[in-house]
């Protein structure tokens, strides 16, 4: 296995580093505080080609690749959990499934706009009573009368940049088929939703423990009518196009939990060095030493994992049960690391004058969004064979 | 039209300072970075271009990793580099590299309406030198310190920041302009940039490809060819901190008063 970045890569870290550092880092603080959602970055980080890291030219994109923007999220993370999951979110769950299922046309028509951040994604599959069980899916899709639109009836929860998008590929039932053992199961579909479409209306925003800057909303449909033209992929091919992209979601939260520990490791070794009690700074005493030690080696540990994951998703190798561990494997690092710099933080790191409470309060979406560490153990487990 | 600018790579004086026994600097050892008021020059390139649509060329001597700042230069936007690097080269101060780098421009060629544009000085040596000499050995005119540049057709409207004022210039093309940091913000290398920047042209100029310019001579380049010999290079001592005080009324003024006399200074 080749570790080394390549020297694209090793330019656009550096840029990511500088950016994160100079444009994200003094808003997140308050972006947290107020719960606002930061559209004054996402407009900089459009410029960059932020918006569309993986995307080919000719669909406005960067013509980057998959650990590319992998890599973004994660110095985005570092310092700010919420901005990094916009560009997650907008990347992996509304762009790339245009990309990889759209026809010519709907790539030609949407890509462009979310690839220059002209418009934001976003991704509706979870509903009420559909959370971990997809399958359990309310909300339908029927072709009206005229059979040239499909109407849709539901709602749709916890919305990653609900509020702020407006291009949705939105999952719906479009009818029952029977599966090889006999059985009725439901028929899924995906569709691109816009803004302003009519019976498509955003609820409020949804307030959060963490990455309280990131717009999180209802998507309500009350007879909304959409051309038929804008079904993503054949019909009854919702469920897959959802699982594979959620596969790609992972990959980026993976990226934004590997970040946010790494982030609060690099403030535990600022102030551990800088503290000081009984006339020694923390960071000389031997619990302080480990204790670091223990939280960067999680880290790097976690990054080899999801570096992995990522470079199989560009060379079109299945990277299904990788991208699976990735997350896992960084969510859970990333929930302990942030907690144990809290600690070694002491009463500074409970206040909100440091920023590892807000990475400890961000880490812990890690474990549940696009898949709870539960559901990672499925799917990996799945892969290894075992029922 | 075409925009040549000048930059250099510097030792990150963020980093640890190193220097070698003959006293110049250990540049090996230490990280690098693009010569801040450099990033100017090329931010003032870049516009003319977004502006103007006219191609960018950045020129550089240095050591051969000085490409990966050519890299990033064209990752922000720069066109082509020009890399002109040799043993022979090496050891050269103001005079002998303005010396060289001339030389490499004039070979690259300069056309009627082309702009040299250079970082008003570097911050490794601070001298400010390199920039007006290239522009004397190509008997080009040239405006130091500018803060505002306005192009009208040939002639170019510079706005010069002084210590003590400023002052509005007006100079045909081809001419060199030297930048400072007031001038603009430099941008940040985009992601399709970087993915592009490797694919862009780097013309590499060696002792060689130069040898025959008339600038060019054993005796003109190098630590040969360099007036300049360090006596001793060394980190000056720090300065205690300076004291404020503020306000407008008399009581300020007095308190100064007071503590310059308890100083016996008046």
């Amino acid at each position: 296995m080749d570790f080394h970045l390549t020297k694209e890569q090793l330019l656009v870290q550096k840029m990511y580093r500088e950016f994160a550092e100079n444009e994200v880092k003094p808003l997140a603080a308050e972006i947290d505080e107020e719960e606002r959602f930061p559209m004054e970055t996402v407009e900089k980080m459009a410029k960059l080609g932020m918006m569309g890291i993986y995307f080919p030219k000719e669909y406005g994109g960067a013509g980057g690749d998959v650990l590319s923007y992998a890599m973004c999220v994660e110095e985005l993370a570092k310092v700010c959990g919420t901005t990094a999951v916009v560009v997650s979110a907008h990347t992996s769950l509304c762009a790339a499934p245009i990309f990889e299922n759209g026809t010519e046309e709907q790539k030609k028509k949407y890509l462009p706009e979310l690839c220059s951040g002209r418009k934001i994604g976003a991704f509706g599959l979870t509903e009420p009573g559909a959370g971990t069980d997809a399958q359990g899916q309310q909300t339908t899709a029927v072709l009206d009368e005229s059979g040239e639109n499909y109407i849709l009836n539901g709602s749709k929860c916890f919305i990653t940049n609900g509020n702020v998008a407006s291009i949705f590929v939105v999952i719906a039932v479009t009818g029952k088929i029977t599966d090889k053992r006999g059985r009725s199961l439901k028929e899924i579909s995906a569709f691109i939703v816009e803004a302003g479409d009519p019976g498509f209306s955003q609820g409020k925003h949804e307030k959060k423990m963490g990455i309280r800057g990131s717009s999180t909303c209802d998507l309500i449909f009350e007879d909304c009518i959409i051309p038929k033209d804008r079904m993503l992929g054949k019909k009854g091919d919702g469920f897959k196009i959802a699982m594979k992209t959620l596969d790609g979601g992972r990959i980026g939260i993976a990226s934004q939990a590997l970040g946010l520990g790494e982030g609060a490791v690099a403030e535990a070794v600022k102030y551990t060095q800088e503290r000081v009690q009984f006339g020694k700074r923390i960071s000389q005493f031997q619990n302080t030493q480990f204790q670091l030690a223990d939280m960067h080696t999680r880290m790097e540990a976690a990054k080899y994992l999801v570096y992995s994951a990522a470079m199989k998703k560009q060379n079109h190798e299945p990277y299904s049960m990788d991208a699976a561990m990735a997350k896992l494997f960084a969510a859970e690092a990333a929930s302990d690391v942030t907690r144990r710099a809290v600690q070694l933080f002491g009463g500074y790191g409970y206040t909100r004058e440091y920023p590892v409470e807000r990475m400890m309060r961000d880490a812990k979406i890690t474990e549940i969004y696009e898949g709870t560490s539960e559901v990672q153990r499925m799917v990996i487990s799945s892969h290894l064979g075992v029922k | 039209m075409k925009i040549l600018v000048t930059v250099k790579q510097v030792p990150d004086t963020s980093g640890k300072v190193a220097v070698n026994p003959d006293g110049t600097l250990d540049r090996a050892s230490m990280q690098t970075i693009i010569n801040p008021d450099d990033l100017n020059a090329v931010e003032a390139a870049l516009k003319l271009k977004d502006e103007l649509g006219c191609k960018v060329v950045a020129f550089t001597m240095g050591p051969p990793p000085a490409e990966g700042m050519l890299r990033e230069l064209m990752a922000m936007g720069v066109d082509e580099g020009v890399l002109i690097t040799a043993r022979e080269f090496g050891g050269s101060d103001t005079y002998a590299t303005s010396q060289i780098i001339a030389a490499g421009i004039d070979t690259y060629g300069i056309d009627d309406d082309d702009i040299i544009l250079a970082g008003r000085q570097a911050i490794d040596g601070d001298t400010a030198q390199v920039g007006p000499q290239i522009a004397e050995k190509l008997h080009l005119p040239q405006v130091a310190y500018a803060g505002e540049i306005t192009k009208n057709g040939n002639e170019l409207t510079v706005k010069r920041i002084l210590e003590d004022g400023y002052m509005t210039i007006k100079v045909k093309t081809p001419c060199m302009i030297t930048c400072i940091k007031e001038l603009n913000e430099p941008r940040y290398l985009s992601v399709g940039g970087a993915f592009e920047a490797y694919s862009k042209p780097l013309v590499t100029m060696t002792y060689e490809t130069l040898k025959d310019h008339p600038l060019i001579d054993k005796s003109t380049i190098g630590l040969a060819g360099s007036p300049t010999n360090i006596l001793t290079s060394f980190t000056p001592p720090q300065k205690g901190a300076g004291m404020m005080l503020e306000g407008a009324g008399k009581e300020t003024t007095d308190k100064l008063a007071g503590i310059l006399a308890a100083k016996h200074i008046i």
